[in-house]
């Protein structure tokens, strides 16, 4: 890895610490943060490896006591509460955004970008983040945790779309992924 | 470095036990938490890591009640849930439980500097040597974030107030993607000009020696 790569994957790190500033917006009683926009961006930009490395950084930078998270969390407790499950699954979810990402990149548009989101910064967070809820609190089963979950939908539904736009504009200007998948056996 | 951190300056012996050690306890303290599941022990944790916090590294109340008010809403829910289905006493274990580990973690970081907890992390990460991973990398890796965050806020302040200057007033989502696609822009230049920077200073120098990453 290059010390390019490093430099990219630490401005996505910080990006997300910046978008974790940007005040929640109400819908009804459920926060939505930007935050999870750094998951998508990160995969849409960098790529799976890089965007996978961009987020475990910035979960580590929380871990080590950096207020990162909406409302200044951060430190070692938030990786314990119920909903951990959910930062568990960012950089998995950057991960796949990035994959769909870079296996459509030659025919990348603003369809392509919307599938990645939905599967890597919605799916895949979900998967991961409703069961850890219903395995960590015994009590609330799984069906329960799903509905909780449902509430977050809109707020995800407006940042899959405003992703999807910036992920477009930002391969016409500056692209990064150079090596797309299918074109060279990238390891 | 210190004005972004939860560190809060002390001299206490919990300042200045060692952050390794520290981590260590707390994930001690988890591990106990969750296997030996009952009131009294989940109650004496938390007692315990109140008299650490509050009487031994004297940390402000304050700073430790913002920690328990992030997660409160989840407490609540957490605890009126488990009393309707599992009895009041599950949810008395369940709540004093996540109090504790909550009120634990926040301890450790306002207790340890960033610094040391980098030191642990590379320390930590020494055995990814065997699979090509540099432990230096990674503490390079938290410095470049660290320094990137306020100017990735500030580059974020320009392009906004350029663009109000400009008479732009979009809303909305809109308003987010053209604020973002520049800001996305001028960041990676940013990245790209750093990395460029580290490199002419030797940057790179043990990799190229090394040969065992992929460049």
């Amino acid at each position: 890895m290059k010390t390019r790569d490093l430099a990219y994957i630490a401005i996505f790190a910080a990006l997300t610490a910046v978008l974790g500033l940007v005040p929640a917006i109400n819908v009804g009683p459920v926060p939505i943060t930007a935050q999870t926009l750094g998951v998508m961006l990160a995969g849409s930009v960098l790529g799976a490896k890089r965007g996978f490395l961009a987020l475990l950084l910035f979960l580590l930078l929380v871990a080590i006591g950096l207020p990162l998270l909406p409302g200044g969390r951060g430190g070692l407790g938030v990786f314990v509460g119920p909903t951990a499950g959910y930062l568990y699954a960012w950089p998995l979810g950057a991960f796949v955004v990035g994959l769909v990402t870079e296996l459509a990149w030659r025919r990348f548009n603003l369809a392509w970008a919307a599938l990645a989101n939905v599967v890597g910064g919605v799916l895949v967070i979900y998967a991961v983040g409703i069961p850890f809820v219903a395995v960590y609190a015994d009590e609330v089963t799984l069906g329960q945790s799903l509905t909780g979950s449902l509430s977050f939908l809109p707020g995800d539904a407006v940042k899959v779309a405003v992703a999807s736009l910036i992920a477009v504009q930002v391969r016409r200007a500056y692209p990064v992924i150079e090596r797309p998948r299918g074109a060279a056996a990238t390891p | 470095m210190t004005a972004l951190a939860l560190y809060v300056r002390g001299t206490s012996p919990v300042h200045r036990s060692p952050a390794g050690l520290k981590l260590l306890a707390l994930a001690g303290l988890s591990v106990l938490l969750f296997a030996v599941p009952t009131v009294p022990v989940a109650a004496g944790a938390l007692a315990a890591v109140l008299a650490v916090g509050v009487v031994a590294a004297r940390l402000p109340v304050a700073l430790l009640a913002r920690q328990v008010r992030a997660v409160w809403v989840w407490l609540v829910a957490l605890a009126v849930v488990t009393a309707i289905v599992g009895g009041v006493a599950s949810a008395a274990l369940v709540t004093l439980r996540l109090l504790a580990l909550v009120l634990a973690a926040a301890v450790v970081t306002a207790t340890s500097r960033v610094s040391e907890l980098v030191a642990v992390v590379e320390r930590l990460c020494a055995p990814l040597r065997l699979v090509g991973v540099r432990p230096a990398r990674i503490g390079l890796l938290i410095a470049l974030t660290l320094r990137f965050i306020p100017l990735v806020a500030e580059r974020a302040d320009r392009v906004r107030e350029a663009q109000a200057a400009r008479g732009g007033t979009v809303r909305g989502v809109r308003a987010l993607v053209t604020l973002v696609v520049p800001l996305l822009v001028q960041v990676l230049q940013l990245a790209h000009t750093t990395a460029e920077a580290l490199d002419a200073r030797g940057a790179d120098d043990d990799e190229a020696r090394s040969g065992r990453m992929r460049g």
